[in-house]
């Protein structure tokens, strides 16, 4: 018999472990909002990461640890972004007629995103940092932290702040477009995806194909715009 | 299948190696989710072949932000003294910008009168 701290001890220095509890705890945060009947609220992404971080904090696991397993499930996040495609495409006739829409929605959703945020931030004396880590927040991770960079922002807090905004929008968008009576899913999709980047997109594709797939749109459109529109938001606060 | 995950690869790739090459402000994944349906577009053979693996990457879109929400946690506490001002602000827009989004979307379809969405 072999003491439990030597195989412990070795089975934290082999990716194995963590790998198989992310996708364990993304399974029960799944298991748990099927059996919540989806409600926004029991978002499984928000699920699987309280499970995990109090695993890691009671096992007194270093992230940089943990992310030695789960970095094969984060690599996966630039091919699905790349296979957000495959729903394009199926819809692609759906968006042709959609282009005028389009167009309208990524520039109000994503300037009421950028400038919004600024002002609220402004009114609660925010200092120029952090509005500067605040502004990118609704774009996807990897633009939003060259954005924040190049304004002088802290990447790792707009990483914070990115994921924050994707977990309010999934929780917040169902029951949002159901009281304004908004009930096109191209809109309620495309508007999450320019919101809420690719966690409201996930929540989308869970609701409805076509929600998915604009949602999809929506978070590359926005990736683009918001890299041109932060820098001019920042200025005007 | 490895036909189709060598495709959507190779695409991520080509935009990793084109916007750094430009200098570009998109992300290589964004760019390469662009030339796919390009590709797709030309082809609807190869549309064909990427279709079933493309949806079962997708099929679990959440799960692949649950690391980056646990390196999240560790940062909670850096929000620090202005947690309720960042709070209020990322609540407050993320709803503003949902509902804005939304309507002027449904708002524009209506007024070109294409208002009617494919099932």
């Amino acid at each position: 018999m072999h003491d439990f701290t030597d195989i412990w001890s070795y089975l934290t220095e082999t990716p194995l472990i963590w790998l198989t509890a992310t996708l364990i705890a993304y399974l029960i945060g799944d298991r748990l909002a099927e059996a919540a009947g989806r409600a926004p609220l029991a978002n499984p992404v928000l699920i699987a990461v309280i499970l995990l971080a109090g695993l890691l904090w009671l096992t007194d696991t270093s992230y940089t640890q943990y992310f030695e397993g789960a970095q094969f499930v984060h690599f996966l996040l630039g091919p699905a972004t790349v296979a957000l495609a495959v729903p394009l495409w199926h819809q692609r006739r759906a968006v042709r007629r959609a282009l005028l829409p389009i167009v309208a929605a990524l520039l109000a959703g994503s300037a009421t995103a950028v400038l919004s945020a600024l002002a609220i931030g402004h009114a609660m004396g925010l200092t120029p940092q952090l509005m500067a880590t605040l502004a990118p927040k609704s774009t996807t991770a990897p633009v939003a932290l060259g954005i924040s960079e190049n304004l002088g922002g802290s990447p790792t807090l707009t990483a914070v702040l990115v994921i924050v905004t994707g977990i309010i929008g999934a929780i917040v968008v169902t029951p949002l477009m159901n009281a304004l009576r908004i009930r096109d899913w191209r809109a309620r999709g495309f508007a999450v995806g320019v919101a809420a980047h690719g966690i409201g997109t996930a929540r989308a594709f869970q609701v409805n194909p076509q929600a998915g797939a604009f949602a999809g749109i929506g978070m590359a459109l926005n990736a683009m715009l918001t890299a041109l529109l932060a820098p001019w938001a920042l200025g005007l606060f | 299948m490895i036909h189709a995950l060598s495709l959507i690869l190779a695409c991520q790739l080509a935009g990793e190696l084109v916007t750094r090459l430009f200098g570009l402000p998109v992300p290589g994944p964004v760019f390469g989710m662009a030339l796919l349906f390009v590709l797709m577009l030309a082809s609807s053979q190869l549309a064909t072949l990427v279709t079933p693996t493309g949806e079962g990457i997708l099929r679990h879109l959440s799960l692949l932000f649950v690391p980056a929400g646990v390196g999240v946690m560790g940062h909670l506490a850096a929000i620090g003294a202005h947690g309720v001002g960042l709070a209020l602000a990322l609540i407050l827009s993320t709803v503003l910008a949902l509902a804005i989004g939304a309507a002027v979307f449904v708002g524009v379809s209506k007024l070109i009168g294409k208002g009617t969405q494919d099932a």
